[in-house]
Parts: structure tokens; sequence; C-alpha cells
């Protein structure tokens, strides 16, 4: 048997030992939850500066929290961005939609129809707010749960699911696993299973934009979990220096996988801080307030637009469902938790918003729902016949090779080859 | 080379560089030809870079097109990542190869991938210049021969040069290449060709073979190798530094050595190797890196496959040994005359 690690260090007078500090996180399965410690600020009591001030200005913001809708479901304050009820009414069927193709997906993978699918229920406010607070061609480098920027702006849920699905029609040829989208001519980079790799692409996009004169900024996204990564200090780093145009967006959903947001930090401070140490702007702002989320994300991209830098925000949600199909929080948190978060849901707050403007009714809305499903399920149904995952409507073997380089090397042609006679080997038969 | 460029180079004016000139002239070149070029790395700006490989540049062509960055090099590294992805092409430095590591996952998971993961959509034309290689008193971290850690990546290419015309003529097929090249410069070589003999007087690269560099913009071609000099009784395959100790150590044990300064590593001139290991019938293959899993086993196992019924003899490799890069006893480490020596008396006995 191993034994422990042996003391070495002299007593030194009446110096008590030193203690290592494990974070823990208040709540576990079949704890009874309690958000009373959560500093929840009331809507509308923030200042909202100008988009053209000095960085440090910003501190009070970081620490607070942007929030425009009360709890009677009324926008207030300086960060209402007056959306009129078209657009609000968009970006609830967007929300809705995000939502419906999520729980989709999430049966498919459990039906067998694919390896994998990652849920962004409870976060679909920060997607949808800052696809419609961009402009359509700013390039987002988002992390793997931002799928509703994609089906903001546009994107055929059909082309998702022939990527959920590896199908034949899948744009990615079936080489990508399952959600980890690319569709750059909707500005949405290629999703990398690295975490926080993307936020340093993001600022280098945003400073060729800048090399190159342009009026395009860029925007990325991490989880406060891997805000732990290097890469965000690199990225961090880099667009204080060069005043890049981008913003920078921290999901806190409080948790990385089973590990709470202790662990990246949040004990001691907010995210939203930590763009002061660099320099840059901050606001920390109420994830689940789709208002909220758009003013901060139009504030910061008028300040990036206007050459006055970049900006980090902190979201401030819950992630409601578990990591991805592949995780049960059970195993790690209360079931409470979700249920009981106090910022509640960000569509149905936006709903009962409406509802209280008088644009919009339970009835309209369940209307919109069951709409919203079926058109779920056409795409589904049309994308089901170029092939589920493992049922053989894939693309050709060879194309397995391709793309690796530009051109196909002699050892990677040696090598499509011998697939290509392995295949033969096992099903004389098969014709590609 | 006047294959590749049929303009013919030799009536070209040129004159003698060492290696930092042609690789400054070639940026140079590159950045005049193509706007999208820029260059980015620690020193690289203002400052002309530790070598000198940048002297001038920023000067020439902005701040917008050649700048200091940060100590960082995730952050250089993840940046032209994001600018290639933008449309332009950088050339981002290492300052030492000793010092990419905290790069790698940006160059391994990112940059090498970007293509395959989708599907063409998005390309990282990028060229990562790094000095590499020992043999100048740089202890652990100034002299390390990482190459293996990136021929083993689906998705780069690695090149190394050996002569001032091969380091101009393959940094600007790097550049202009659609995908991510890591570009080590043997620094040894960088002011004149280093034969292993670490006692005797060193010489300038001035007037020497492979200093003749044409004015303006030629290319040297990815994947094809260079016979540096041709022989029937063995083949040698290397690269960088070690091109020219083996050339000196086999003139001087007067063998008829074939030796081959591959110039590209991925992707490989697997013929020209092929092709002379079949008239020779033997094989030793040099480099300073370290041995196991090194790129000579790559190059060992590609002979004995390929060419396994002409070989006459084991293929052998001459390395640096299995430890990190020693301070004092560096040339007990760098396998000089004495290692490739022995090897070649063993070759060479029947």
């Amino acid at each position: 048997m191993a034994e422990g690690p042996v003391r070495t260090g002299k007593p030194r007078g009446n110096l008590p030992p030193l203690d290592l500090y494990v974070p823990e996180p208040r709540y576990r399965p079949g704890d009874t939850v309690d958000y009373s410690h959560l500093q929840i600020p009331e809507p509308g009591l923030l200042a909202r500066p100008d988009e053209a001030c000095e960085a440090s200005e910003t501190w009070p913001l970081t620490l607070d929290m942007v929030r425009v809708l009360g709890d009677d479901d009324r926008a207030v304050g300086p960060w209402n961005p007056h959306l009129d009820p078209e657009t609000l009414r968009r970006m609830l069927a967007t929300m809705a939609l995000t939502r419906a193709f999520d729980d989709r997906m999430y049966r498919g993978q459990r039906q067998g129809k694919t390896s994998f699918y990652m849920k962004s229920t409870g976060e679909e406010a920060i997607s949808i707010a800052c696809a419609h607070a961009l402009a359509a061609d700013d390039m987002v480098f988002p992390s793997y749960r931002q799928q509703g920027i994609l089906i903001a702006r546009g994107y055929p849920l059909e082309e998702m699911i022939n990527q959920i699905y590896s199908n034949r029609a899948d744009r990615l040829k079936g080489r990508q696993l399952p959600i980890m989208y690319s569709a750059k001519d909707y500005g949405f980079f290629t999703i990398s299973g690295n975490l926080a790799t993307q936020f340093p692409q993001a600022v280098g996009w945003a400073m060729a934009s800048a090399i190159k004169g342009d009026t395009r900024i860029a925007t990325s996204f991490v989880g406060e979990g891997s805000s732990a990564e290097g890469d965000f200090h690199a990225a961090m780093t880099f667009a204080a220096v060069y005043n890049a145009p981008v913003v920078l967006n921290v999901v806190n959903n409080q948790w990385a996988i089973s590990s709470f947001s202790g662990f990246a930090g949040a004990e001691r401070t907010t995210f939203a801080a930590r763009a002061a140490g660099y320099g840059i702007a901050g606001l920390r702002v109420d994830g689940n307030d789709i208002l909220a989320v758009y003013a901060a994300m139009e504030w910061a991209a008028n300040r990036a637009r206007a050459n006055k830098g970049p900006t980090l925000i902190e979201h401030f949600t819950y992630r409601a469902e578990g990591h991805s199909t592949s995780d049960d929080p059970n195993a790690y948190r209360s079931a409470r938790e979700a249920e009981d978060w106090p910022l509640g849901d960000p569509i149905m707050r936006l709903k009962k918003h409406l509802i209280a403007l008088g644009e919009w009714s339970e009835e309209q809305h369940e209307a919109m729902d069951r709409d919203l499903a079926e058109q779920v399920k056409v795409a589904t149904k049309e994308a089901e016949k170029n092939g589920i995952l493992g049922h053989g409507l894939h693309h050709p073997f060879h194309t397995m090779f391709e793309d690796v380089f530009e051109e196909l090397p002699w050892h990677l042609q040696e090598q499509a080859e011998q697939a290509i006679r392995e295949r033969q080997t096992k099903w004389p038969e098969w014709k590609e | 080379m006047i294959e590749e460029n049929p303009v013919s180079l030799h009536d070209a004016p040129s004159r003698s560089m060492n290696m930092i000139e042609a690789i400054n002239d070639a940026l140079d070149i590159m950045m005049a030809r193509d706007p999208d070029v820029v260059i980015m790395g620690e020193d690289v700006g203002y400052f002309g870079g530790v070598f000198r490989a940048t002297a001038g540049l920023q000067k020439k062509f902005g701040k917008n097109r050649v700048f200091d960055t940060p100590i960082n090099e995730c952050g250089i590294i993840g940046a032209a990542v994001g600018m290639a992805a933008y449309g332009l092409r950088p050339v981002p430095e290492i300052q030492f190869a000793d010092y990419i590591y905290p790069g790698l996952d940006q160059l391994v998971s990112e940059a090498a991938r970007l293509r395959y993961r989708s599907a063409g959509e998005f390309v990282a034309p990028i060229t990562v210049r790094s000095p590499f290689g020992g043999g100048i008193f740089g202890g652990q971290t100034h002299s390390q021969s990482p190459e293996a850690l990136f021929t083993h990546v689906a998705g780069l290419k690695t090149v190394i040069p050996a002569t001032p015309y091969d380091a101009k003529g393959l940094l600007i097929a790097a550049i202009e290449d659609n995908d991510p090249v890591i570009f080590f410069e043997p620094k040894r070589i960088y002011n004149g060709p280093f034969d292993g003999y670490y006692d005797r007087p060193s010489r300038p690269w001035k007037g020497l073979p492979g200093s003749q560099v044409p004015e303006g913009y030629y290319k040297v071609p990815l994947g094809k190798a260079r016979v540096v000099r041709e022989g029937a009784a063995l083949t040698v395959v290397t690269y960088g530094t070690m091109v020219h100790v083996a050339e000196a150590v086999l003139a001087e044990k007067g063998v008829d050595a074939e030796i081959i300064d591959l110039r590209s590593l991925v992707p490989l001139d697997i013929d020209t190797v092929e092709k002379s290991v079949e008239k020779t019938g033997k094989c030793l293959v040099i480099h300073e890196a370290t041995r196991t899993s090194g790129f000579g086993s790559e190059l060992v196992t590609l002979v004995q496959e390929r060419c396994f019924y002409h070989l006459e003899a084991p293929v052998e490799r001459v390395t640096g040994f299995d430890t990190p890069y020693p301070h004092s006893l560096e040339w007990a480490y760098f396998p000089g005359p004495v290692r490739i020596g022995e090897a070649v008396d063993r070759l060479m006995k029947d």
C-alpha cells in the first residue's frame, strides 16, 4: 500500500498546518435548494455608460448585473433596448424553435439515430439575442452550445440534422462529431472539441478585419468552465493589446459537466470582473433576460465597431439540462437547482413580457409551439431520407482522406486505396 | 531546381547571401507580392527579430503588416489561425522551436484540422517560422529539434532548409502553400554551413555552394528532395544542419555516398529516397533530434518496407541521444563525425 505523502517542513512556532481548500457546490443530489445567497439586483437600476467610455468605467457593471425585465414582466431602465414587438416575437419564436430542435435531437440520440447531442436548454436567450444584435456578416466563433445563433441566422434545420446524423448529405462529410457545425456562409466558424481555442482565433479574425480596414467585428463564446483555459488569457491579452474589435462572451451556466463554477474561480469574483485586469470593458448580464443580453451585445458591438476596443460579457445563466447525452446530472447536483433557478426561463420571461405588452397571448404561444414542433419534424423527416448514423448512407470512403491537405499526398493516396481494398474484401458486392 | 523555375534562374541576377538574409529576402518579396501576408511574433517588429530575420520589414511595410506580439505562443498561433480564417496569410514566428509547445494545441487541434473538419470551408494557410536545432551551446531550451511532433500530425507540413538558396525558395513556397507549414530554420547554419567539426574554424556562407541566391521571386517546391551528392555505395538521408555534417564526414571517409537533403519531411519525397536505396543497397538516416520515435524511425520503416529486397545491410540511424539537450556535454550529445563515422564503417564493411 502506498503511504501518504510525508510532511517534510519544519514546524514554525504556532503556525497552523497549511490547509488546501477544495471548492464544493452548495447542493448535491437530494438536497433542498436555497438561492437566497445569490445577489440578484433589481432590474433597471444600472447606468448605461457611453459606448466609447474608458474600460475602467465599466468596473461597477462587472460586479453587478444588467437586467431589463422585471418580475412584473415590464422592461425598465437605461439598458432597455426598446425593441419593437415584431422583433420580440421573432426572438421568442427563435428561442422556442431552438428548444424544440434540441428536444427532438435529444430524442433522436436516445432512439439511436445518432451518437451524441448537446442541448442549450435555458441558455437560448444568449445565442438568439447576440445573433439579433450583431450584423449578419459579423463572424461568430462559437462553442458547442450556441446552436441558437445558427438557427437565428436562418441556417436550414435540415442541414443541421444532416450533420448530426453524419449522413450522405452532411456538409462536413461525416467527419465531425454531431453538433460541431461549420457554416462559413452564415458567419459561423467551425466548432472544435478543444475548449477555448476559438477565443484567440476570434481575436485574430478581428485583428485581420482591423488590418484590412473592414467594418466587420468578431465575437466568441466560452463556458465559464473553459474560461480557466490558457487560451482565455491569450485572447484577453491580445484583444487588449491590439484594441481588437471583438466581443468575448463567457456563458456562466454554473456547471462544467460535473464541476460547479467554483472550479473556474466563481467563488472569488465574477467572470466579468476579469476584464478589468486586462483593461477591457466588462459587462455582467442576466443571461435569461433576452432584452438585457441584446442590450449588452449591442453596446459591445457598437463599441467595437467604433474602434473603441473589445468587451468581455459574462452571461449569468443556468444549464438546465445535462451536459450532453452522455451525462446524467442527477449524479452530481440537486434536481431542484434548475427548477428553482431564480432568474427563471428565458422563453417564459419573454413570453410574459409580450403578453404584458398586449402583443402576445397564451393561445398564440401554444399555436406557435405546435407549428415549430411540426417544422422540426418535417426537417427531421427530410434529413432522415439522407440516412441516419450507421445505416450505410454516408459519404464515399475516399472522402475520409480528402481535405487533410489541399492535395492528396502519396501516403494518403496509398492509405485510401487500402481502405477501399478492405471494404471490398468484407463486402465483395459493394459498389460506391 | 531548373525544372521548377523554367524562366532560367541561371540568367537571373543573384548574390551570395547567408540564410538569414535569404529568409529576410523571401519575406520581403512575399510581403510585396501579397497584401494578405502579415508577419507577427515576439520581437519581430521594430527590432527586426532576435536573429534579424525580419529586419527592416516593419519600416518598409508598416505596423499593420509586421508587428510585435505579447509573449504568448498560444496567442500567436491562435490569432494567426483566426487571421487565416478571415483570409490573410500570416507568417508567425516562434522565437525558438523549444518554445512552440504552448502553441501546440492551436497547431495540432486547430491549424492542422481546420480544412478537414470544416470540409474545406475554413483553411489555415499559415507558415510558422521557428529557429531550431543545436550546435550553438543553447542548452536544453535553445537547441531542440521537435520536428517529429509535427510530422506525426495529419494536416501539417514540415519543411527544413539546409542552404540559403533553399531557405528562400522553400519559404516562398511555404507562404504560398494553402496548408499550414511548420518551417524550421537550423540556426546553427544561419551564418555559415556547419560540418560537425566543432574544433575547426567555421566558415561564412559567402561564396559557398547554396549561398548564391537569385534576386526576386522563385520557389523550391515542397515535397521534393535535393540530391546533394550522387553516389553508388550508400544512401544518406538527412536534412538541416546534418546535411553539411554528413557531406563532410563522408568526404573525409572517401565513401561514394549519395546524400539526400529531404527539405520537406511532410510531404516526403519518397521516390528520390527509394530510387537511391535501390541503387546503393544501403541506407543511413541522420538527424539531430532524439532517437526514439524520431522522424528517422519513419524513414527507416519506409525504406525497410519499400526497398527490402534491395537492402544489403540493416538500415542505420544516427541521431541525438534520448536525453534532454545538454549544455556542457553538447559535443558528446551532437551526432557528429565520430558517431556518423562508426555507422558508415559498419555499413561499408562488406
